[in-house]
Formats: structure tokens, C-alpha cells, sequence
């Protein structure tokens, strides 16, 4: 079956756009031929910074006929019904047949399928017209006129073929704005510019690889990665990978050609972070380090070397000196602007960069970032004490933790905050832990991120987040759907983890309502933060979120709601704990009957306090006990209650889950016995107040009514 | 035609869209033979001088068929403020200009210490309207012209999205690099001054000094050869601008007068919205205007004066963005002026 060649080739695509665009067309073509009936075998795209192709193989020469059968008048209709009919379908008398039974006349319309060179010449021009770029452009004369042509840079050139692999393809005959498809295409830039002409997707990917173009982006991530390893390897180096930055740089040649470079050995004094966002970030380089099995560093990445390694776009005539010599000097100028800035950084303290934040806006209506710092400041050292901070050490931390924002290096390399400020603040003398709370405090940034464990760092890390939620619940900037655009719940969650991973006491409705009372007016200026329901809401936030991150992690997360519902929880060491005794618990045979046991009880209650209109509660009264399975009841429920409530009390939730265990005989048992809906009205409602005391036994350590299954 | 008084705009009409190529040189008794650029004098050659390296970008774009502009003669933050981009580039008629344009970044100011920033720097500003389908092939030539050979150096363009909120303008298009270091803006317009570009013009910007450094083979600005001589009459960059560098920035940073710059900005402000106000012209039937080039100088006085304050650091992050929506707005307007102008309009 034939196959069909599409290029697209145009001046160069931005890199990050590559990979979605060859996923789009791809898409785009597939999905119009299975939507005209065409299915295919195949298909594959492809992209390099000037082209983007795609091939679908095993596509049938045309579609095929469509016979659909029409219902028409009865017969013995009035003629002009009749006549209609035949109007309406195209048909005259002579092809138009009765149904089986005689009763209605019937039309067969065929239409017949066409060629699929016809349908592509259809779909594809449509496909170009409406490719989803996320930023085009109109160019040239014709961009005068509406409705001209848009792409994400000038498109030149298309190349549309189709045809069975023995034969020669035809060219899908179609032309937008201008463009003619036809079967030509231009090789590199610069190594191999003239035109070429191709048949199908074989060859061109041939010839383009004689023109110096691959094609495939992964073949030239795998060159580049393989080459750039043996360059380092081959000076007893080892390359500093980089997924995300393989990907840009594949994106940006068409014929890779990797070199290496130096730099001067001074340079080596900046921190290396630094160095390595300077080549990477501005001159898209990688970095080269000291063997990872080095005796000093077995583990780790090695240190960084005064190599860097690019990757050229051409095989130069000198084999590269100049490339490298021209990338080296830019390097230098960079690492020295970098140097200067990090000296120039160490020459001002922390502490005195400060004032400048009272004059950055943090948000509009949450005043300056100084007042932000104040803020963080007031509440880490609220919160030290509870998760065995120093106090002092805590405050300092809170006091410098975001000083390094002003620093050039930062300015520069934002992606570099926190950790200059951990460089800057060790340079300054300051403690270990203080340091270290520059960088850590913005951690974890997401599931994957490490937690701190330093308690210092722990402190403002809560202290941070916590005010940044308080802050936009306050203003009423909750997340909604997928809009969170102040990482709401990436914070939310990150309160979690450092909870959960350091056992942390923190009560959270405290904490809210302590963050509430920093907030500029304390609060006051705020309808929503009101302290009475801001910390609530904020509470039922972070269930959601540990909710959605135990869903993630395959646990149950119907027992978060579970856990909530007993009120009061707002110490999340304590739901976790709990919800994974319970978790364990229900996965035993005990924990599973005494469930359905407990449901029972609470689905006849509510029956019946329907019925009633009323509720049993109360203490059910003994000497209305009439059977043996009623006293043992109410005695395994005085036991279990006391020592399940005990067990809670010492935290021990496992303990209070086996607690609960010896609820289950007694509950079957009376199950099994007793009927509740005694003919004594007074025997039923005691019975009921027995049931009543299972669920209220149980609320020890869950509402089992929120529990599924 | 306003603006067209002091001979410094060629009548739309002169403009020569031809390229050299097919204009023979030979029918024109005045056209000297271009030489090739072994037989200039080595003082003149791009790589040895500055001055020959913009005079060889004169001579190249000027054979494209570019009216060879001077700079504007006002104070501005880039080439593409001067009114033969701003405003040319709107508007249906054809218009191919270069210049090279001085350029004040008032912020960008280090005391003549920077090796490649400076306050005060020379951009290369190329505009071709409408874009012709071979632009990027003529901006490579123009790199071949200076000594930039492909074969030996890897030239790449690299996205960079352009976009001045000040102008209420955006394009796209690309960094060129060379051998890793940016050389050129590169940026297909695609809206100015708010009106959207039809056809949409092609704009090249180099980095003069940054280029000159690279062909030069030289790591500091300053150490740039500014006239290609040697020993006792050899001129440099430095000997031009360090000085003017070391007091500009003592002036952008410490000692410009704040109260003042607030009050031109607000004088340039009103007299431009005075100028746009009293330059439509009544009882025609037609839309028309006839002081847009005089309003536009005080938006670009109003853009320069911010930009000093800026630099001065006495305005505030919120109250920044309302500076440059006032800018824009005026920027907008002189659009709208200009397109109602004898060569903004369609006939
Ligand atoms: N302060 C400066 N000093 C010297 N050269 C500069 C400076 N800023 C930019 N350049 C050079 O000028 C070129 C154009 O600058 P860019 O900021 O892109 O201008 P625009 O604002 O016109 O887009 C850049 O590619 C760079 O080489
Ligand atoms: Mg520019």
C-alpha cells in the first residue's frame, strides 16, 4: 500500500517547540485519514530546526465506496411525495427498489470513495492552515493581506508525495499562500545548501544525511550524548549530563558536531553551580567533571573541571579551532561577568541588602517583601520550639533566608536562589544550620524533591509556606482547577511532607491562626481572613492534598476523609498515623468484618432515627439487657472504648486498631442473635442506644461511615 | 510632506527596491567599482577597524537597495526607536532603510569597566518592508562581507521573541550567534506601536561593538582599534568613549536631577499628546494628520527620560509598569497619527 512523504521546511523553529510540533502533525494527519476512512499502517514525524516531516506508510489508494440504503415514501404514496423523495436522493425511477415486505420505497446511494491523493490534497493544506503553534507569525508581501498564512517562522518549502513503494510517488497537488508541494527540499545551511529532489521517505532521509542533515532527533541526542561522553572520557573527564539541555541542543543543529573548550583554572574559584548555569544557560554548553569514582568524591558528581563541551552545527574547514576559540572567548567574558558579580556579592552582608525589600512588591495586596521577611521571621520562631529548633539560629535563618534574591548572581540565575544565599551566608561566617536554611527553606519543591531534616530549615520552611498560604487564602487567591499560578498546592504539600518525614507537632489550625495575626492590620484588612474559618478551610486544603498524594502513592484516600471527619484533626503527624494504623487495620479480616459491623449498626440507626425523627443517644441502660449478646456487646465496647481511648491517648494507633478488634466478635455475635426492632418499644430503643455506642466506639479512632467499601 | 523638510527622508518614490544585481553597474558612469575587500586599505579592512566595519555593513546594505540613513538625532534606548523603523514600518508602503544608530541604555552603564556593556553603544539597524523571502540570506552575506566566513564559524539563530512594551510592539524571530556569542537581533515585526504590521517589516540589529570585538579578536571594548592605524595614530575605543562611559554612569547613577527628569517627562508627555491633538487636520473628508513625526520625538523623549530615571532607581516596581503603559500610550497614538500620514497611509 503507498505511503505518503509530507515536509514542512522553513526558517529555524524555536527548539521547544520541536518536539510537540512533530507529535502534532503527526496527530493531525493520522487523525483526518482515519476520520476519511483511511487507515493506515504506520506513521512517524520528525524534526530539525528547519523541517518538520512525517511519513505514513500503508495508507489504501482510495477510499472505498460507501453504500448507505435510504427510506423513502410508502408505497402507493402520493406522487409528489414520491417525486420528492427521488429529488431529495438523485435518483430516478428505475434504480429506486422496494423494500423486502413491498411497503416503502427504498434508495441505495453509492458514493463511490475517492482517490486518496485527492482526500490528502483536501486535508493537508487545512492541516497547515490550522497547526497549532503556540506563537506564529505572518512574513513577506502577502502578510499585507488578510487571511495570510501563519507559521512559527517563514515556511519556504513543502513536500507532499504519495505512492506505493515500487513505484514512482505522484505529488500530492496542493499549494498555500503561495507555496507549491512539490519534491524538493534544501540541505544544510551551510555544508549542503542546494535543493534536492525526493521521492519517498527512504531516500529523503538518505539524501538528507548526504546533505548533512539527521533528520531524527533522537539519532542526533544519541550522537551528541556519545560523543560528548568520549570527548570527556578520552581527557580522563567525565561529562555532566543533562537531559533537558540534550533535548534544547538537539533542537538546534542539523548536523552535530561536538567539541570541546577550556577555560582558565581561576574561574574555578566561583561556586560550580555558578559556573555551570553560565555555560549552560547562555552559551548552551555542557560541563565536564572529575571522574564520579574519584577517591575524594565516590559517590557525588565529581568536581567540575575548566572543560566545556559544545556542540557545533557544521563541520568547519579547520576542523573547529576557530568555533571553539570564539565559543572560549564568550565563555571567558561570561565566567568573568560571573566572578565579578559572586566577588561583587560577597563584598555587601545579607543583613544589608535588606532595607531594599521594603520596596518590592511582593503582591499588591500583600505588601513589600520586607514585610513578607518580617512576617516569616516572627512565625518560623513561633514555630521552632515545636519541632525543636533553636530559636535564635531560627530567627537569623528567617532573617537572611531570602537576602540572596538582591544579589547579582541571583539576578542573573534565578534558578540559583537559596543556594547562592547558603555560599554568601557560610562566606559570612554565618552557622552551619543558618546557611543551610537559604537553600533548604524552599524545600521540597515537589513529590520528588528532598525534605529537610536540619530543624532550623524545618522551621522556616513551614514558616514559609505557611505564611504564603495564609496569605493568599486571605486575599482569596485560592487554586482553582488546574490554575495555581502561586504554587499553592505544591506549598501545601510540602508542609505535609516536612510534617509527616520529621514527625512534626504542628498544630496547623494554631500555626493559621498565628499567620493570620502577621498578615499586614493583622488580618483585619481582609473579609476572608477571618481566624474563625480561614484556618478550616485551609485545614480541609491540606486533606485534599493528602488525599491526592496518597492516591498517587496507590494508598487508600478514602480514610483521610475518614480521619477528618472525627473533627479536631489538625495535627497531620497524627492523621497520617492514623491513617495508616487503619489502613493496616482494615486489611485484616477483623478490621474488614468489624467495618461491615459497624455500617450495619449505622445504617439501622439511621433507618430508624428517621423513622423516629429522634436520635439514641445516650447511655443504653442495662437492666433492659434481656440477652447474653447484649451485655457481652456493651461489656466489649466499655473495654474497647477504654482501652482504644487509652491507646489514642499514648498515640499508638496500632495499639487502638487491635483494640478495636475485639469489638468484632461481639458485634457478629449480636448480629447474629438480636433482633433489634423489638416488640417492647423500650427493649428497641435501648438496642439502638447499643448501636449508637459502636459507632461511638469506633469514632475513637475513625468515622467508619466515611470509609468505601 | 512634514518631516521631510530637512532632507534627512528620501521621497518614498527614490527609494531603490532593485538590488544591485539588477541595476548594471556599468549604465551608471558615476559608480565607482566595488572592491573586494583584500584591495582596501588594511586600515579599512572590517576586521582591523571599526569605523571600516561600519563602513562595510554601509556598503553592503547599501547595495541591497537600502536607503543609507544617519542616526536620529535625539536620545534613544535602541535603533528601532528612530522613526525609520517606529513609524516606517507601518503603513503599506514598501521602505528599506540602515543606519547605524547610537544607543543609550542609561542602566547599562559600568564606568567603562564592562568588557561588552556599555550606556552608550552603537547598534546596526537594518529595516526591509515588506520582508523580503531571502532576508536570512542576506544578513549571512552581510556576515561574509565583514569576514565572517560559514565555513569556518557556526552561525546559528537561535529564538529570541522581540518585544518592547514601551513601543507597544512584538515580533519574532531569533539571536544570531556566532561561534556562541550573540551578534544580531533578527526579529520579523509583527505589531508596532499597537497597529498590527501589514505586511510585516524585517529587522536586523547588530551589536556593533560585541562584532567588532569578535572580528577584532579583542576581549575588551575599550581595547577596540577605532580607525585601524597602528602605533602613534592608532585610535581606540577607549580613547573615544572610556571617558565619556566613566562620566555618564557617574551621572545615570548618582547625580542626574530626579526632579527635573520627573518634570520632562511629564512636559514630553503633554506636548506630545498637544501635538497629536492639534495635528488632525479638520474639514478634510479623508483622516488625516500632519505633525505625527513631531509628536513621536516626544515619545521618544518621554521613553529616554524614564529610562534615566530608571537607571537612577527612584521608581518604584508598581510604579514602573504605569511609566511604561504611559509611554506605550503615547507610542500607540503617534501610530495612529501615523498611519493617517502621507507615507503611513495607502495612497
Ligand atoms: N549595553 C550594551 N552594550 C553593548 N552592546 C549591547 C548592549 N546591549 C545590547 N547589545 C548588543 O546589541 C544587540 C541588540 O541589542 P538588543 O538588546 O537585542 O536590542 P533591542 O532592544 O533593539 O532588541 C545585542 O545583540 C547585543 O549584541
Ligand atoms: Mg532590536
Amino acid at each position: 500500500m503507498p505511503d505518503l512523504l509530507l515536509e514542512l521546511f522553513s526558517e529555524e523553529i524555536p527548539a521547544r517547540m520541536q518536539a510537540k510540533a512533530a507529535d502534532d502533525l503527526r496527530r493531525m494527519v493520522t487523525d483526518r485519514l482515519v476520520a476519511e476512512g483511511l487507515v493506515y499502517e504506520g506513521a512517524k514525524a520528525f524534526v530539525t530546526p528547519r523541517r518538520l516531516a512525517l511519513t505514513v506508510h500503508g495508507i489504501p489508494a482510495r477510499q472505498s465506496d460507501l453504500k448507505t440504503e435510504r427510506k423513502g415514501p410508502k408505497i402507493g404514496a402520493p406522487d409528489a411525495a414520491v417525486q420528492g423523495f427521488l429529488k431529495a436522493t438523485g435518483l430516478d425511477e428505475a434504480t429506486i427498489q422496494r423494500d423486502p415486505k413491498g411497503d416503502f420505497y427504498v434508495a441505495l446511494i453509492e458514493k463511490p470513495g475517492r482517490p486518496t491523493l485527492d482526500v490528502l490534497a483536501d486535508i493537508l493544506p487545512v492541516i497547515v492552515r490550522t497547526f497549532p503553534w503556540p506563537k506564529s507569525m505572518r512574513w513577506g508581501e502577502r502578510s499585507a493581506k488578510s487571511g495570510a498564512l501563519t507559521w512559527v517562522r517563514p515556511l519556504h518549502s513543502i513536500i507532499a508525495t504519495f505512492g506505493p513503494e515500487t513505484e514512482e510517488p505522484e505529488i500530492v497537488k496542493f499549494s498555500i499562500d503561495g507555496i507549491e508541494a512539490g519534491q524538493t527540499t534544501f540541505g544544510h545551511r551551510f555544508l549542503a545548501p542546494s535543493a534536492i529532489s525526493v521521492r519517498r521517505f527512504e531516500d529523503y532521509e538518505a539524501k538528507l544525511k548526504a546533505a548533512k542533515v539527521v533528520l531524527d532527533p533522537q539519532a542526533r541526542k544519541d550522537i551528541i550524548l556519545a560523543d560528548a561522553k568520549q570527548l570527556a572520557f578520552a581527557q580522563g573527564f567525565e561529562l555532566v549530563e543533562d537531559q533537558v539541555l540534550l533535548d534544547e541542543v538537539s533542537g538546534l543543529v542539523e548536523w552535530p558536531v561536538v567539541l570541546m573548550g577550556s577555560f582558565d583554572q581561576e574561574f574555578l574559584s566561583i561556586p560550580g553551580e555558578v559556573i555551570r548555569a553560565t555555560i549552560r544557560n547562555n552559551q548552551k554548553c555542557f560541563v565536564v567533571s572529575d571522574p564520579k569514582d574519584s577517591d575524594k568524591n565516590p559517590d557525588k558528581t565529581g568536581k567540575l573541571t575548566n572543560k566545556f563541551i559544545l556542540t557545533a552545527n557544521i563541520e568547519a574547514t579547520d576542523g573547529g579551532k576557530a568555533i571553539i576559540a570564539g565559543n572560549e572567548r564568550v565563555i571567558r567574558a561570561r565566567l568573568s561577568d560571573a566572578k565579578f558579580f559572586y566577588e561583587s556579592d560577597l563584598k555587601t552582608k545579607l543583613e544589608d541588602r535588606l532595607p531594599k525589600f521594603e520596596n518590592i512588591v511582593f503582591h499588591e495586596k500583600l505588601g513589600t517583601q520586607g514585610e513578607r521577611i518580617k512576617r516569616i521571621e516572627r512565625l518560623a520562631a513561633e514555630i521552632a520550639p515545636l519541632v525543636g529548633a533553636d530559636v535564635e539560629k531560627t530567627k537569623r535563618a528567617a532573617h537572611l533566608a531570602k537576602a540572596d534574591l538582591l544579589t547579582e548572581v541571583v539576578g542573573e540565575f534565578p534558578e540559583l536562589q537559596g543556594l547562592m544565599g547558603k555560599y554568601y551566608a557560610l562566606a559570612q561566617g554565618e552557622d552551619a544550620s543558618v546557611a543551610a536554611a537559604s537553600e533548604e527553606h524552599y524545600k521540597p519543591q515537589g513529590p520528588a524533591d528532598r525534605v529537610p531534616t536540619d530543624r532550623v530549615s524545618v522551621a522556616v520552611a513551614l514558616a514559609d509556606k505557611m505564611d504564603t498560604l495564609v496569605g493568599f487564602w486571605a486575599i482569596d487567591e485560592k487554586p482553582t482547577g488546574s490554575k495555581d499560578p502561586y504554587a499553592l498546592r505544591r506549598a501545601a504539600l510540602g508542609v505535609i511532607r516536612l510534617i509527616a518525614e520529621n514527625t512534626i507537632r504542628l498544630p496547623i489550625l494554631k500555626a493559621a491562626q498565628s499567620a493570620i495575626l502577621g498578615l499586614p492590620e493583622k488580618g483585619a484588612k481582609y473579609p476572608a481572613a477571618d481566624a474563625q474559618k480561614l484556618p478550616g478551610d485551609l485545614l480541609s486544603f491540606f486533606a485534599d492534598r493528602l488525599k491526592v498524594q496518597l492516591r498517587d502513592q496507590g494508598a487508600r484516600h478514602d480514610l483521610v476523609d475518614a480521619v477528618f471527619a472525627l473533627g479536631g484533626q489538625d495535627d497531620l503527624l497524627m492523621v497520617v498515623r492514623r491513617v495508616e494504623a487503619l489502613g493496616k487495620f482494615l486489611d485484616t479480616d477483623d478490621g474488614k468484618n468489624l467495618l461491615a459491623g459497624t455500617k450495619r449498626a449505622s445504617n439501622i440507626l439511621s433507618i430508624e432515627e428517621k423513622k423516629d425523627k429522634r436520635s439514641f443517644d445516650g447511655a443504653p441502660d442495662p437492666t433492659l439487657y434481656k440477652l447474653d449478646e447484649e451485655k457481652a456487646l456493651a461489656k466489649a465496647i466499655d473495654q474497647v472504648k477504654s482501652e482504644a481511648g487509652a491507646a489514642v491517648a499514648k498515640e499508638d494507633f496500632a495499639a487502638a486498631m487491635s483494640a478495636m478488634a475485639k469489638l468484632r466478635p461481639a458485634v457478629d455475635a449480636f448480629f447474629d442473635k438480636v433482633k433489634v426492632n423489638d416488640d417492647e418499644p423500650n427493649v428497641r430503643e435501648n438496642r439502638l442506644k447499643l448501636l449508637n455506642e459502636i459507632r461511638a466506639a469506633t469514632r475513637a479512632v475513625a468515622d467508619f461511615s466515611k470509609i468505601e467499601g | 510632506m512634514p518631516g521631510h523638510d530637512d532632507g534627512h527622508w528620501l521621497p518614498i518614490a527614490l527609494i531603490p527596491l532593485a538590488t544591485a544585481d539588477t541595476v548594471p553597474r556599468a549604465q551608471n558612469p558615476l559608480a565607482r567599482p566595488i572592491l573586494p575587500m583584500d584591495e582596501l586599505p588594511a586600515h579599512m579592512r572590517p576586521e582591523r577597524s571599526f569605523q571600516g566595519f561600519i563602513l562595510a555593513l554601509q556598503r553592503f546594505w547599501a547595495e541591497q537597495g537600502c536607503v543609507i540613513l544617519q542616526p536620529y538625532d535625539m536620545e534613544m534606548g535602541a535603533g528601532t526607536f528612530h522613526p525609520a523603523t517606529t513609524l516606517r514600518a507601518l503603513g503599506p508602503k514598501p521602505w528599506r532603510a540602515a543606519y547605524v544608530q547610537p544607543s543609550r541604555r542609561p542602566k547599562d552603564g559600568r564606568y567603562g569597566k564592562n568588557p561588552n556593556r556599555m550606556q552608550h553603544y552603537y547598534q546596526y539597524q537594518v529595516i526591509m518592508k515588506p520582508s523580503p523571502p531571502n532576508l536570512q540570506e542576506l544578513y549571512l552575506k552581510s556576515l561574509a562581507a565583514i569576514g565572517l566566513d560559514s565555513s569556518l564559524h557556526d552561525i546559528r539563530f537561535v529564538e529570541d521573541d522581540w518585544e518592547s512594551p514601551t513601543l507597544g510592539a512584538w515580533g519574532l524571530g531569533w539571536e544570531c550567534w556566532c561561534d556562541g556569542m550573540e551578534v544580531s537581533q533578527f526579529t520579523y515585526f509583527q505589531q508596532v506601536a499597537g497597529v498590527e504590521c501589514a505586511p510585516v517589516a524585517g529587522e536586523l540589529t547588530y551589536g556593533m561593538e560585541r562584532l567588532a570585538c569578535y572580528l577584532q579578536g579583542v576581549d575588551h571594548v575599550m581595547d577596540l582599534n577605532f580607525n585601524g592605524r597602528e602605533g602613534v595614530d592608532k585610535v581606540t575605543y577607549g580613547d573615544v568613549f572610556l571617558q565619556a562611559e566613566q562620566e555618564y554612569s557617574l551621572h545615570n547613577f548618582e547625580h542626574s536631577d530626579s526632579e527635573m527628569l520627573f518634570k520632562q517627562f511629564v512636559m514630553a508627555e503633554e506636548a506630545c499628546k498637544k501635538y497629536l491633538a492639534a495635528g488632525w487636520k479638520s474639514g478634510s473628508n479623508q483622516k488625516e494628520h500632519l505633525m505625527a513625526l513631531p509628536a513621536y520625538d516626544q515619545c521618544i523623549k518621554a521613553s529616554h527620560v524614564f529610562n534615566l530615571l530608571d537607571a537612577r532607581g527612584v521608581i518604584s516596581v508598581t510604579e514602573r509598569q504605569s511609566y511604561i503603559g504611559r509611554v506605550r500610550d503615547l507610542a500607540k497614538a503617534c501610530g495612529e497619527a501615523w498611519v493617517h500620514t502621507e507615507a503611513g497611509r495607502a495612497s
